[in-house]
């Protein structure tokens, strides 16, 4: 039986474990990336230093991919036994990118990332470089292709409602891969990556260079960090404006709740920097509002407007009463009782099924669904206002300070100054968690902005679960909380530990305390360990 | 799109054959090193040269297994939600287990402190064991048949169980399985290492190649004597739209032995997992490490095809409702669909095939205590 309690179980796992999986991801983006960048320094100009900074960052990196991969794997399988009808409502077209990843990305990044880690003595200086790119090449592919998925999710190009059977059906591959939804976020996000990266580089440099430690190491790490996420930084913010405008043009409601835009203002509409939405009367206490700034950011026009979350509501309400008749229709057809006519009239209506279906929350027939219960499901369609006007503000707001924070690094280490300005350094390194802030905060926008669809306008998301007891979803959750908990623990200890000790642990002897404190003497009671039976 | 809908059905059907092939030889032997690690490697330098024999090649492996799953989505999405929807706990479970994979390769090595590495030695050993055994069980499942059904929006109906799927035909599939994986690691330590880890891996190797042959034997006797099969008596053409509601199934005593029956030279698949399982015990013997890897992979190769033309056309029947159970030709995605993935496989898995076994030539030769040893900062 699926109760809301399954529901929203279901929810809260995938939210759990696509959010963990993310606390991965964007560092393995950014940091081969910029292990290429390195790499391919220490290529062109033959010095020892910058393979060591390969190797040290590389280190720190692999302790991050295994995590990637373990959590990785729960968002593979988790479609299908999570979210089984989903998996066969829209397979036909999701799995298709989904499946591509796999055969052009995962097994490009995962076969190379062995050779990465295991090759120095086997391969060329060229050969090796090579494979580094060829692991960021495989990690960037592999966030293409599950943007592709996750933007159809979002605006449901290339495909169409198939009765006969009962599932939406891809017609049209092109339109599904160059879904123009898919294009921006695949830029934002994979430029998020390198910013959460660069963030990571340049922030631990930072502190060695404020302990005084490897300052050739940590400079030159701190350079290239600092120029690389520069540039990751603009292109983020450039793209997730980007991104604004692409919601205002296919994801009216969404745009309108991140705005808490309840009632369509005259154009140019303004943007509200401060707000406190009220869903039950769908109004804002207080507001402070920059004049015109939405109007430019949605439409890219001053006399465009912005419609407001209760005209998209009143919208809703009529596409909700279509949908009522294409479901009572599909209910012909699938006895095959239908006539011509209703054929033809259920062409023209199944658009707007979706909107139907969303009426089996209060009524299995929907068909029968009474006045009260239709305001009920357009009031629905509203996702959670306050929420995400909130988190979309951290989101923006931790951009710009780190547009700041790399702008001044840039800057500096230009000018070869930065090692003098501990307030520099130590903003850097405070800086860390912005990144992880920002991402996680986007993908919470993203997703909730998305409610109450699965996918947009097509099917609602507590249409998409298993059959699973409210049982199985706490037995498991429980598990994944547990399992991940004791990872990332075991996760952060080790990147600290090496973190910590630096290059050193690269047992080249030509680094800080290599031979004053603990790195050597691991390797003699491993030894002792080892002879130990 | 070059072929016609029916066609690409049984190209799909093939092509997630041979992906679960991929995944059973390659992966295989990395979940058979982890299910022998605490075997093979009496100490901690011992384990490390059995893992540094699959270290840089596992993740790359394990995507074998990542895509048989997405393919199955991308392919048959309606048997995607209800196979592992259905088998929910069977799933998580193998989930919980691989988790000890990518960390326990990775951080194990890091910290030299016994406890820390016997911690993970054991999660190897898990992540080695449970998968297979999970694996042969949900197939061994779906000879017996799951219990589902479809409502009429196409809606799986059904519990998700956990004990009920351990039926003892059930088990000896998973056995059928664990041992396949077990001697598949085996048989590629004895090709990757040297002194007593090789010699326990012989030992191992012979041990459970027999046991494949011995338990893949009684699994066919008894599916022949003790298990009824389904069979279809009516059905819309193959080229029609998906429709798993459609055909009329009744459950059938020998059904599984149908399509032997129907061509013979089928029994050459059976076997092959019969002699190639004889084969490797043997080459495990002699010391032919080589060889006895080779016959280990024919044996599994021959095992997994085997399941799947017994099943044929079936890729789940339903024991609740037979009528629903779910086919290649009814549970299949849209022809373009299908066609899109076909050029997609057809273009990448050579391109994977080719710098796999690049990757795979680079690095080839014995793992030794010594080399370990000597770059001990440097490996797993
Ligand atoms: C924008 C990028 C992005 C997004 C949105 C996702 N992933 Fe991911 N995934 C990656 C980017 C990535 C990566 C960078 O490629 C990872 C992270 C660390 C790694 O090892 O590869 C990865 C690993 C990874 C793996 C392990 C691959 C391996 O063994 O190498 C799987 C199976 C998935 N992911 C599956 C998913 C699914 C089903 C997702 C959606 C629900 C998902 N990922 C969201
Ligand atoms: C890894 C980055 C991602 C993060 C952090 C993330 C986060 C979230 C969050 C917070 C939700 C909302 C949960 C809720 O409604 O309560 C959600 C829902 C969902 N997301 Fe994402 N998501 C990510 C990527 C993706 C991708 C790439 C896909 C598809 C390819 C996807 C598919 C879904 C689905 C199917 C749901 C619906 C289930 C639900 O509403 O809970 N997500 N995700
Ligand atoms: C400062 C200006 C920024 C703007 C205007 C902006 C805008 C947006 C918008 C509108 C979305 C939602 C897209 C959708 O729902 O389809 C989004 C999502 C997201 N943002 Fe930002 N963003 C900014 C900065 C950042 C920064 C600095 C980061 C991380 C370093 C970041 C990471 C993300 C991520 C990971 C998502 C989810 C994926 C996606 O939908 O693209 N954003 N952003």
């Amino acid at each position: 039986m699926i109760t809301e309690t399954v529901v929203d179980l279901s929810r809260w796992q995938f939210a759990i474990t696509a959010l963990y999986h993310f606390l991965f991801v964007p560092l393995t983006l950014g940091m081969t990336f910029i292990l290429a960048i390195m790499e391919s320094v220490y290529v062109m100009t033959g010095k020892q230093v910058y393979q060591d900074m390969v190797r040290f960052w590389g280190k720190l990196f692999g302790i991050n991919f295994a995590l990637g991969v373990t959590t990785g794997l729960t968002m593979e399988f988790q479609f299908g036994t999570n979210w089984a009808y989903y998996s066969h409502y829209v397979g036909d077209v999701f799995g298709a990118p989904l499946a591509i990843e796999g055969l052009m990305a995962f097994f490009l990044e995962s076969t190379f990332v062995g050779l990465f880690f295991f090759g120095w003595e086997r391969l060329s200086k060229q050969a090796h470089l090579l494979v580094t790119w060829l692991m960021a090449i495989g990690t960037n592919l592999s966030a293409l292709w599950i943007l592709i998925a996750n933007g159809w999710m979002q605006n449901p190009v290339g495909s169409e409602f198939s009765y006969e059977t009962m599932r939406m059906e891809m017609v049209d591959f092109a339109a599904v891969l160059f879904n123009p939804v898919a294009q921006v976020k695949f830029v934002h996000t994979v430029s998020a990556g390198y910013v959460c990266g660069a963030m990571f580089v340049m922030g631990i440099s930072a502190w060695y260079i404020l302990k005084k430690r490897d300052l050739a190491f940590a400079q030159r790490s701190f350079a290239i960090a600092a120029a690389f996420g520069f540039a990751a930084i603009l292109s983020t913010i450039v793209l997730g404006d980007e991104s604004g405008y692409e919601a205002g043009d296919v994801q009216k409601m969404k745009l309108a709740a991140i705005e808490a835009e309840w009632e369509t203002h005259p154009a140019p509409a303004g943007f509200n920097l401060i707000a406190f939405p009220d869903q039950e009367t769908g109004t804002n206490g207080l507001e402070v509002k920059i004049p015109w700034a939405l109007g430019l950011i949605a439409t890219r026009s001053l006399t465009e407007e912005v419609k407001g979350i209760n005209d998209l509501v009143e919208a809703n309400t009529q596409r909700i009463r279509n949908g009522m008749q294409a479901y009572g229709i599909l209910l012909k057809l699938r006895q095959k009782t239908a006539t011509e006519a209703e054929k033809a009239q259920f062409d023209t209506l199944k658009a707007d099924l979706g909107y139907g279906l969303l009426l089996k929350r209060y009524t299995p027939n929907v068909s029968d669904a009474t006045e009260e219960q239709i305001k009920l499901a357009a009031k629905g369609t509203v996702p959670w206002v306050a929420p995400l006007f909130w988190t979309f503000r951290i989101m923006v707001a931790s951009g710009f300070f780190m547009l700041m924070v790399f702008g001044l690094a840039f800057y500096y280490s230009a000018q070869k100054t930065a090692w003098h300005k501990p307030w520099l350094l130590r903003l850097a390194f405070y800086s860390i968690p912005l990144p992880w802030i920002a991402i996680e905060t986007g993908w919470f926008v993203a997703e909730i902005g998305r409610q109450p669809w699965a996918i947009g306008e097509v099917l609602p998301t507590f249409l998409g679960t298993s059959t699973l007891t409210e049982w199985d979803l706490i037995g498991s959750i429980t598990g994944f909380v547990l399992f991940y908990t004791l990872l990332l623990v075991a996760e952060m200890y080790l990147m600290v530990k090496f973190a910590r000790i630096g290059p050193a642990s690269l047992h080249t002897g030509r680094y800080h305390g290599e031979h004053a404190d603990g790195g050597h003497a691991g390797a003699v009671f491993a030894d002792k360990l080892n002879d130990h039976v | 799109m070059i072929f016609d809908y029916e066609t690409f059905k049984v190209i799909w059907w093939v092509l997630v054959g041979v992906l679960f092939i991929g995944f059973a030889l390659t992966d295989g032997f990395d979940m058979g090193v982890g299910a022998l690690l605490r075997y093979v490697g009496r100490n901690d330098v011992e384990r490390r040269v059995a893992i540094n024999a699959i270290a840089p090649h596992w993740d790359g492996n394990q995507v074998w297994l990542i895509l048989a799953a997405g393919a199955i989505f991308a392919a048959w999405p309606i048997t995607f939600g209800a196979a592992f929807s259905m088998m929910y706990w069977g799933l998580v479970l193998t989930l919980f287990s691989l988790f000890f994979r990518p960390v326990g390769f990775d951080y194990r090595s890091k910290i030299a402190d016994p406890r820390w590495r016997n911690t993970w030695d054991w999660g190897l050993v898990a992540s080695g064991v449970i998968p297979p055994l999970v694996i042969g069980v949900a197939f061994g499942n779906l000879f017996l048949g799951v219990p589902f059904q479809f409502d009429e929006f196409l809606r799986v109906d059904g519990t998700a169980r956990l004990f009920g799927l351990f039926h003892p035909f059930a088990v000896l599939a998973g056995l059928v399985s664990l041992l396949m994986f077990t001697m598949q690691g085996a048989t590629y330590l004895m090709m990757r290492t040297d002194a007593e880890v090789y010699a326990r891996s012989r030992k191992a190797a012979q041990f459970t190649a027999l046991g494949v042959f011995v338990t893949f034997a009684l699994a066919g006797v008894w599916l022949w004597a003790g298990i009824d099969g389904y069979a279809i008596t009516q059905e819309p053409p193959h080229d029609s739209l998906p429709n798993p509601v459609a055909k009329t199934v009744v459950p059938m005593a020998g059904a599984w032995l149908a399509n032997y029956v129907a061509f013979p030279p089928a029994m050459l698949l059976p076997a092959l997992g019969l002699l190639g399982a004889l084969g490797a015990f043997l080459l495990a013997r002699a010391n032919r490490a080589v060889l006895a890897f080779v016959c280990s992979s024919l044996a599994v190769a021959g095992v997994i095809l085997t399941a799947g033309v017994s099943l044929f056309p079936f890729v789940m029947p339903s024991s609740t409702n037979p009528n629903h159970s779910l086919t290649l030709w009814d549970s299949s995605s849209s022809h373009l669909t299908l066609a899109v993935m076909f050029w997609a496989a057809i273009i990448f898995v050579p391109i994977i095939l080719f710098y796999t076994f690049w990757c795979y030539k680079q690095l080839w030769g014995k793992i030794t205590v010594k080399f370990i040893r000597d770059n001990d900062h440097a490996v797993y």
